[in-house]
């Protein structure tokens, strides 16, 4: 029998370009599977000769699913290059943005995107398997998913002007601040946002109960784990240490995020254009680690919001004393973050400083070098700028929030093809697991192609000398 | 009358233009029931109908030799062919790309970014698609209506499908001509 190659072009309900393929043995098994990221834009390099101060309008355009992280992150590296800290206020008002991100994000990926392979099946027909056959299979659920989106675009609407690419940090801090009758506006539908929440996890649990086989021999392996802590270790996702755990728990590295060069490097491989960062003491793939929700939740000692925090313990319950490592448990880390940022966006409305006028520092010291992080609802995002005496930006690095994840995903991919397919039991079913492998980790591929961009689902059979034999596709 | 097939499908842009769409909020199952929704890269049908659809919507730039098979056949498919975005529509942010030499943005991104390790080189797999320049999508096929804006407002994309859906060509003046 001829070996055989399968390609999944393009892996759906993600965000961005990407394509999977599948090399079989001649014995019809799965010699290795690629997730290949398949686009590149280039603002590393057309950023340069800006200036300075454009950067947080232009970034967001790398990512409209979440334009706000790249927003702040870029506005925290122009307060540091005008040498201006921003008011409390100002902060404040920034994490509220950045916390209705993390509500949007988060509750559009499990309801709108992952939803579909939990609440209608991975084996659901392709055709209904979307939020559309969501919509007529619950529409109350549906309608509720698309409040709780609603609720997060909100707050960035209301604070930024816009969903959307809002504009509303500025170097040294923010251009408007909240009005009590805003405030209470968002205050408004805090209880609501709450309880769909809770009826995911609610719906998240039921899944895992019934599909534990599943969950428990799909992608499930050891890595290192990554993600901002506060000053006492709590979770973060605004501003604070960068963590690094190893794969049973030990704390490797606590650092601020201006040294990440110390600690991070990206390594290169010919069929990706994703780059693949890991620790670099560790070196590559040794010192692969993975972030976003479930590297943050295995990273921080506890959540210092209660609801979150008593969830976080069922969580911790699933491996006792050791880091959570299985893929689809994302899932819920992503909806106890979920709980974490709407309880977080009550304790900042409340704060007595929050309708302060006081949210610009115009002090400035000039500096031509900095770095900014924040932990975007997929992982800790870095931007470091070095910028010319005349303001315009000499050189650009980004590490997406994607990218950490890649060496994850492409093993995730690989791993669970392996543990469902095999040459005789090809089944679009079986396919939609290995994209789903993917999904879990909900990619950024806009953000990750910062740099060029694909993801699509099309099988083809190579024969060894390599050529195609034959072609499945799904349409 | 069968309800008009749609399909839709991104380019080099950033999803905002998606999101847009999504943020049109409930008015999206008056959307759903108006039109048939077929490929899109948030269902889970690949590519849009051999049989072809009557409308196509691509949003993105073309930056990429994979960009382009895709626009040329979301366009051999569809009666209607819509920019949605800046990126689609003139070739937005992303074409800043064009004032710099290729060679030199591929270089800058594997090769000489200070995270990059030492073993750092511009990856080239013939699984991949290659970098070309980046332009709209009316460069490369017909386009029968523009939808400008970065990303466009939800209430215009919600007036575009609607319009669409009914069988008209949208009319895009006035409040619905936003420039962000
Ligand atoms: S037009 Fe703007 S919102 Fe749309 S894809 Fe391009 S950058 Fe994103």
């Amino acid at each position: 029998m001829a070996t055989q190659k399968i390609t999944i072009e393009p892996v759906t309900r993600i965000e961005g370009h990407a394509k999977v393929t599948i090399h079989m043995k001649e014995d019809g098994n799965v010699d290795h599977a690629y997730l290949h990221i398949n686009e590149f834009r280039g603002f590393e390099k057309f950023c340069e000769g800006r200036m300075f101060f454009e950067m947080p309008s232009i970034t967001p355009r790398i990512c409209g699913i979440c334009p706000v992280s790249h927003h702040l992150a870029s506005a925290k590296v122009c307060d540091q290059i005008v040498g201006a800290e921003p008011p409390r206020t100002a902060n404040l008002l920034r994490e509220l943005m950045h916390m209705g991100q993390i509500v949007q994000s988060h509750g559009m990926h499990f309801f709108e995107l992952a939803g579909p392979d939990l609440l209608l099946g991975f084996d659901a027909d392709p055709a209904i398997r979307n939020v559309v056959g969501l919509i007529q299979a619950n529409p109350a659920l549906a309608l509720k998913a698309v409040n709780l989106r609603k609720f997060g675009q909100e707050i960035i609407h209301t604070l930024g002007g816009r969903r959307i690419h809002p504009n509303f940090a500025i170097p040294g801090g923010v251009n408007k601040s909240l009005k009590a009758s805003e405030r209470d506006g968002i205050l408004a539908g805090m209880a609501e946002a709450m309880a769909t929440t809770v009826a995911g996890i609610a719906i998240m649990k039921d899944w895992a109960e019934k599909n534990r086989e599943d969950i428990d021999k799909f992608a499930v392996f050891p890595t290192g784990y990554f993600g901002l802590v506060n000053p006492t270790g709590g979770l973060e996702l605004y501003q604070g240490d960068c963590r690094l755990i190893d794969q049973k728990g030990n704390l490797l590295e606590q650092f601020s995020a201006s040294r990440y060069l110390d600690y991070i490097s990206e390594h290169v491989e010919n069929w990706s254009y994703l780059k693949f960062p890991y620790y670099k003491k560790m070196g590559f793939p040794g010192g692969v680690y993975r972030v976003g929700a479930l590297g943050r939740l295995n990273a921080c000692d506890r959540i210092d919001t209660p609801i979150a925090n008593e969830e976080l313990k069922t969580f911790r319950a699933l491996n006792p004393g050791k880091p959570v490592e299985n893929t689809l448990h994302y899932h819920y880390a992503r909806l106890i973050e979920t709980l974490f940022a709407i309880e977080r966006v009550g304790e900042l409305l409340n704060d007595p400083d929050i309708l302060s006028n006081d949210i610009l520092n115009t002090k400035r010291d000039f500096h031509n070098e900095a770095v900014g992080v924040i932990e975007a609802p997929r992982g800790t995002l870095l931007h470091h700028y070095w910028v010319k005496d005349n303001g315009q930006i000499e050189r650009v690095n980004l590490i997406v929030s994607t990218g950490h994840n890649n060496w994850a995903m492409s093993n995730a991919v690989d791993s669970v093809a392996k543990t469902y397919i095999n040459g005789q039991t090809v089944r679009e079913g079986l396919l939609n697991r290995v994209e789903a492998a993917v999904r879990a980790y909900d990619p950024c591929l806009s953000c990750s192609t910062h740099a060029l961009g694909q993801m699509p689902m099309i099988l083809e059979f190579i024969d060894p000398s390599g050529n195609v034999t034959e072609t499945m596709r799904r349409d | 009358m069968a309800k008009p097939k749609v399909s839709m499908d991104w380019l080099a842009g950033c999803a905002g233009c998606e999101m847009s769409l999504l943020d049109m909020d409930e008015r999206i199952v008056a959307v759903a029931n108006l039109v048939d929704i077929r490929s899109t890269p948030i269902t889970d049908l690949k590519v849009p109908d051999e049989s072809g659809v009557d409308v196509g919507i691509l949003s993105g730039a073309v930056n990429n030799t994979y960009n382009e098979e895709v626009a040329h056949r979301m366009r051999s498919r569809s009666k209607c062919l819509v920019s949605l975005g800046d990126c689609a529509v003139f070739g937005g942010v992303v074409a800043m790309r064009n004032f710099f030499k290729l060679e030199d943005a591929l270089k800058r991104a594997y090769v000489e970014t200070e995270s990059t390790d030492s073993e750092g080189f511009v990856p080239s797999d013939p699984e991949l698609c290659i970098p070309t320049e980046v332009r709209a999508v009316s460069d490369i096929v017909k386009v029968d209506v523009n939808v400008p804006g970065c990303p466009p407002d939800a209430d215009v994309i919600f007036y575009v499908l609607s319009e669409l859906g009914q069988g008209r060509i949208p009319e895009l003046k006035g409040d619905k001509l936003h420039w962000h």
